[in-house]
């Protein structure tokens, strides 16, 4: 079974004790990418490009690495694992992160 | 079976004796009191090539613990033990050892926990990992830690078990005791226990992960299989006895018993005292009181069904237990027998005699003393109370 089908049955409750893999021992890792947790989100970083400075204060204090570094040093959020946890907006120096419903 | 010397050994270097046998590849310990002679005599049989395995000392016995899980999933067979305060300190690993599904054999040395310092005889130590999802099993005697060893292992590595097994052995009075052993031969050993087979040992080629986080959503379901493997170790147990009493000619149960068969009244126990109760129930036999007594030899998975058998044809029983659950409703053995006899419907008065706390000695007179309250219990149908502290001045 593949990490994406397993964490799939999972997510689902598609499992019985019997089939889940003895004492969580995963045969096939890693499976934590697989687990999208920005569905924990209430609300997310929103950027406001216009304002944005690149300093990179964002993409240095976020926790969970969602926040994505272009090229040109530009960010963007990855709402795939983004929590909302809101200090990426704290930190950002001219106010260009909003916290919204996203 | 090969014919082997009659040995006379102390309690602690038989059971170095059988893990050497056994042939484990690690062994980790912390050494320091409350250790006994069992890991000294180890690191001997390592030093002088007696042994080829790995003898780790650890910082601690939480760490000590923590090494033979490693080494357990690692693929080696594993071996530690210890006593009171160190198994308290292992507490958190106990349960990752048993969740985690890693076979190994740990020897309990039955002490006393602090306060007040003590290191004497009592099972509150093991009792405290009671519900830890080990398989504790009890020796009577120096013959049956040195038996029991070889069995833990074997069960321990069964396909349907693969859980760390415990053997429990009364300090002092077993550990510190020299008795005469009948072993096994090496070659026996060797049959017996084969290298071990693990189908979840770590393998460099195809990781697995270990140790995941399980959030509510799977937990319990993981927690069933441990229920499941625990309770499966009852029945992989007769199995494993059978084939053990082929190379031995000794063969265990879930319990031991002396004129059980037709007593009326019976005195349940686990570890050494079981001895001393036996020789008292003979003596008062040939007076005529109908008493029988049975040694748990094993306490979890707990042999409900095979010790239905016994309390149905009884009239009376008494448990004996040396350790206590304060503000509960008696000592943890107890507890569990009158659960027994309840949702079997059994309806027999049953008493508790909690005794030999902090290694408070046990004297035959003392064994005769409980064995002919049993019987008047089951001459008048019932007791005077539901738990005595035994021997206690008040």
């Amino acid at each position: 079974m593949s990490a994406k089908e397993l964490v799939k049955k999972a997510e689902k409750g598609d499992f019985t004790y019997k089939t889940l893999p003895m004492a969580a021992m995963i045969p096939c890792p890693p499976t934590s990418p697989e687990y999208k947790t920005g569905t924990w989100r209430v609300t997310g970083p929103v950027i406001d490009q216009n304002k944005c400075i690149k300093c990179l204060l964002c993409w240095v204090y976020c926790p969970d690495m969602a926040i994505i570094r272009e090229e040109d040093d530009s960010v963007k959020v990855d709402y795939d694992y983004c929590k909302g946890c809101g200090i990426c907006s704290t930190v950002c120096p001219v106010k260009a992160i909003s916290m919204e419903e996203v | 079976m090969a014919q082997v010397q009659r040995l006379a050994i102390l309690g602690d270097e038989a059971v170095a004796l059988a893990v050497k046998q056994s042939n484990v590849d690690v062994i980790a310990a912390y050494p320091i009191t409350p250790q006994t002679i069992i890991v000294e005599k180890l690191s001997e049989y390592v030093a002088n090539g007696e042994l080829d395995a790995a003898f780790i000392q650890a910082e601690s016995e939480h760490s000590a613990l923590s090494v033979c899980v490693g080494a357990g999933l690692a693929g080696a067979r594993v071996y530690t033990s210890t006593c009171s305060q160190g198994l308290a300190l292992m507490h958190e690993i106990v349960y990752a050892a048993s969740s985690m599904r890693v076979p190994m054999v740990m020897t309990i040395v039955n002490r006393s926990l602090n306060a007040p310092l003590n290191i004497h005889c009592e099972h509150g130590d093991v009792m405290a990992e009671r519900d830890s999802g080990w398989v504790h099993l009890f020796a009577t005697s120096v013959q049956e830690a040195y038996d029991l060893t070889f069995i833990a292992f074997k069960l321990s590595e069964h396909p349907d078990v693969l859980l760390p097994v415990s053997v429990n052995m009364d300090a002092f009075i077993l550990s510190h005791s020299i008795e005469p052993l009948t072993p096994i031969s090496d070659e026996d050993a060797a049959k017996f226990l084969p290298p071990k087979k693990y189908e979840y040992e770590i393998d460099f080629d195809n990781p697995m992960t270990y140790g995941t986080m399980a959030l509510p959503d799977t937990y319990m379901e993981f927690k069933m299989q441990l229920k499941e493997a625990v309770e499966n170790a009852e029945k992989v147990f007769a199995d494993v006895v059978e084939e053990y009493a082929k190379i031995s000619g000794r063969k265990y149960w879930y319990f031991n018993s002396y004129m059980a068969d037709d007593a009326d009244a019976l005195v349940i126990v686990l570890g050494s005292t079981y001895g001393t109760l036996k020789t008292a129930a003979k003596k008062l036999r040939e007076e005529g009181l109908k008493v029988g007594v049975l040694g748990l030899t094993m306490f979890r998975p707990f042999p409900e069904k095979q010790l239905v058998e016994v309390l149905r044809n009884v009239k009376a029983v008494i448990v004996m237990d040396r350790a206590y659950s304060y503000g509960g409703l008696g000592g943890p053995l107890y507890s569990d027998v009158v659960a027994t006899l309840y949702r079997n419907g059994i309806r027999i008065p049953a008493k508790n005699v909690v005794y030999g706390l902090g290694g408070r000695d046990f004297k035959l007179d003392e064994a005769e003393a409980v064995l002919r309250m049993a019987a008047q219990g089951a001459r008048e149908g019932g007791f005077d109370t539901h738990v005595q502290w035994w021997g206690v001045k008040a």
